[in-house]
């Protein structure tokens, strides 16, 4: 059995991590490209989202490595995304790979479902190394989303051009290698290390921007155009409002490590706008634009796939919070039609935009 | 006092249900205009472009009744069905509509049958409460909007569509029997705010029948057949409209004597987006002539129309060569 699963930012790093503590042997697709895209939209349903024709493309080229076996997290709706194990399924199986489906239903009473499953997968292992299994994963996920941090915060301020991409591509190396718990505390130590070292000019005045969003185009930067790198490069920092490891812990510990943002202050904060949840992260967008807004935050924009129905209520209703705050938001839709210089041209308009009106408000205010 | 209810979306369904209730709780009940350019046109201008097209004429009806009614009746319907929803857009509709102006109070109640049916009732009583304090008029009223609801719910499994079973109900037509089903029997498949607005589908049952066809929608198969046939697929859907579609679609390409299957999409919509193409799989398998029409506010109709003849002519032409 060779086990693949769909890439989604740097989710492949501690998924990988994971199921290779466990012993099963992991095929990862290559790095979603213009040929997985080109593939997924030829074979997935016209109007499905984009992420269901990335994923496709994924097993596709990953049944081309050798994988024979797809692990899939599921849902119960309303976002369509807890029906595309299925459809994905469906599909892969007319074209004629021949792949078994593992699909991770979220857990609708209790963890154990989800424990069981992936003892399931592991064949012989004990509880308490699944326990450990998971926790290196978790751990690992915590690394990357910490790296990506920093890179967040050296990309618009760093004097060489280009060097925060290479020392970010570099750590997340050394994580992705490290495959023991000591190994990861070390590479951690030196990807912390290597960013640290990048030339910075921390005086700098830079626009702050929240993004806020669907998950799969807010974490995966081939899906939105490498928003995070552009926005840096244009001298913005930015921040998200969705981190691996906080989805983790959100969805699948069930908030049991403390001290991490949450979804329910992010709902709290919705309920002025948006009094129920619409599925999918559509009323935490909603929540964390206020939060984002509150924290004083120049800008902020909302990415998703074409035709997201979560993403579509909280884009009908950001315009009342906007008016509130009065912070610019700017709606990004990704489909596999999104052109990269439309997309620059948007972003460089909108970063003069928050330039200038924080230069006007900061003027005034002196 | 005047109660506004749109003549959109879940109108289609559950409009029986509310106009008895809200009469028999001595309030007058109040409906939008019927789908139109205008109507359309409102909505467009209000609504973000990215919503489906009966989202943007929901707008349009919501609008027009400002003015007309005191209160606007706009219920959360999250969920209708054990572990089922309907569609995020219709969860966040309450929501979406707030943000426009100049509109009368809107009776905002959640419902929600997700866990169990207790839900139902609280919030019978919750809009019950705003015109009377008594439970029993409530109760009584619930009693017999439910009832004239089912008889609803028969008469169109009987194979009427919505507007005549209604018309029927209010006693505007005849109660006499139904012609016989001809031979030449189309389904048509969609949402049934897509496929009963006579202006969104540009009246595609009136056209279909014109041309000849007996027409057979999701709607006239009971809901027992649905379910049996929907728990075919390999995990259950969570989309109570989906179900019915492919509940429906799966119980028809088993009956002898279909010829054909049209299945109408709003452009965008998400649902339709995987059930569509699930129907359509299935479809293909058994070999039925299928037809895949989305919509949204700028499709033309004689592309349409045209269409829909072409797709008439080869049932018809694959009818004659191979029989039925």
């Amino acid at each position: 059995m060779r086990v693949t699963f769909p890439h989604m930012g740097n989710l492949f790093i501690p998924v990988k991590a994971m199921l290779q503590y466990l012993g099963v042997d992991v095929v990862v697709p290559p790095p979603s490209s213009k040929r997985t895209l080109t593939i997924g939209a030829k074979y997935g349903p016209e109007f499905a989202c984009l992420p269901l024709k990335l994923n496709l493309g994924n097993f596709i080229e990953a049944s081309e490595k050798g994988a024979d076996t797809i692990i899939m997290a599921g849902g119960c709706g309303p976002c369509r995304f807890g029906y595309y194990a299925q459809i994905e399924h469906a599909i892969l199986k007319e074209l004629g790979y021949d792949m078994k489906l593992i699909g991770l239903e979220p857990p609708q009473k209790h963890l154990t479902e989800l424990l069981a499953k992936i003892k399931a997968l592991s064949g012989t292992s004990s509880w308490w190394h699944i326990f450990q299994a998971i926790r290196f994963g978790y751990r690992k996920a915590k690394a990357v989303d910490e790296v990506e941090m920093a890179a967040f915060r050296s990309r618009p301020r760093e004097l060489t051009p280009g060097s925060t991409e290479k020392a970010y591509a570099k750590s997340l190396e050394m994580l992705d290698r490290a495959d023991s718990e000591i190994a990861l505390a070390e590479a951690k130590r030196n990807a912390d290390e290597l960013m640290s070292a990048v030339a910075v000019d921390s005086k700098k005045a830079v626009v702050k921007v929240g993004l806020i969003g669907e998950i799969y185009t807010l974490l995966d930067p081939f899906s939105n155009q490498y928003l995070e790198r552009t926005l840096g490069r244009l001298g913005t920092e930015v921040d998200r409002s969705i981190y691996l490891s906080e989805w983790v812990n959100d969805h699948i510990f069930m908030g049991l490590v403390k001290g991490l943002r949450s979804r329910k202050k992010a709902c709290e904060a919705a309920r002025p706008y948006l009094r129920h949840f619409v599925g999918g992260h559509g009323q935490e967008s909603v929540g964390n634009a206020v939060n984002f807004a509150r924290a004083g935050y120049d800008g902020i924009i909302q990415v998703f796939p074409f035709t997201c129905m979560p993403e579509i209520v909280a884009e009908s209703i950001l315009p009342e919070m906007r008016s509130d705050y009065g912070t610019p938001v700017m709606t990004m839709i990704m489909d596999e039609h999104t052109g990269e210089a439309g997309t620059l041209t948007r972003l460089e308009a909108f970063v003069d935009l928050l330039a200038r009106k924080k230069e006007v408000k900061e003027v005034s205010c002196k | 006092m005047k109660i506004g209810i749109p003549r959109s979306l879940l109108y289609y369904y559950y409009y029986p249900l509310w106009r008895v209730f809200f009469e028999e709780l001595g309030a007058e009940v109040v409906l939008s205009s019927h789908s139109a350019k205008g109507i359309l046109a409102e909505g467009l201008k209000n609504a973000v472009d990215e919503v489906c097209l009966p989202v943007k004429m929901f707008y349009g009806h919501v609008l027009d009744l400002a003015g007309k009614a005191d209160m606007i009746f706009l219920p959360r319907i999250v969920s209708v069905e054990k572990r089922e929803y309907i569609c995020p857009k219709i969860l966040g509709l309450p929501d979406m509509i707030r943000c426009l102006k100049n509109l009368p109070p809107l009776i905002e109640v959640d419902i929600n049958l997700y866990k169990n049916n207790k839900d139902f009732y609280c919030a019978i009583k919750n809009i019950g409460n705003i015109f009377t304090k008594n439970h029993l008029d409530i109760w009584r009223a619930c009693l017999k909007a439910l009832q004239v609801q089912k008889k609803y719910f028969k008469l169109m499994e009987m194979g009427l569509m919505p507007s005549e079973a209604l018309a029927l109900i209010e006693g505007r037509v005849e109660d006499k029997f139904l012609p016989d089903g001809e031979k030449f029997n189309i389904v048509l498949l969609g949402h049934p705010y897509n496929i009963y607005d006579p202006y969104i589908s540009m009246d595609i049952i009136y056209r279909l029948r014109a041309m000849g066809a007996v027409v057979a929608t999701a709607e006239h198969v009971s809901e027992k057949i649905v379910r049996s046939c929907a728990a075919r697929l390999p995990k259950r859907l969570f989309w109570t409209l989906g179900n019915r579609m492919i509940g429906a679609a799966l119980h028809y390409l088993e009956q002898p004597g279909i010829s054909g299957m049209i299945h109408v999409a709003a452009f965008g919509c998400g649902p339709d987006s995987m059930t569509g193409g699930i129907i359509e799989r299935y479809a293909h398998g058994s070999g039925l002539p299928f037809l895949n029409l989305t919509l949204d506010e700028h499709t033309g109709e004689a592309g349409v129309m045209t269409r829909l003849e072409a797709f008439l002519d080869m049932v018809r032409w694959r009818k004659a060569a191979f029989g039925s």
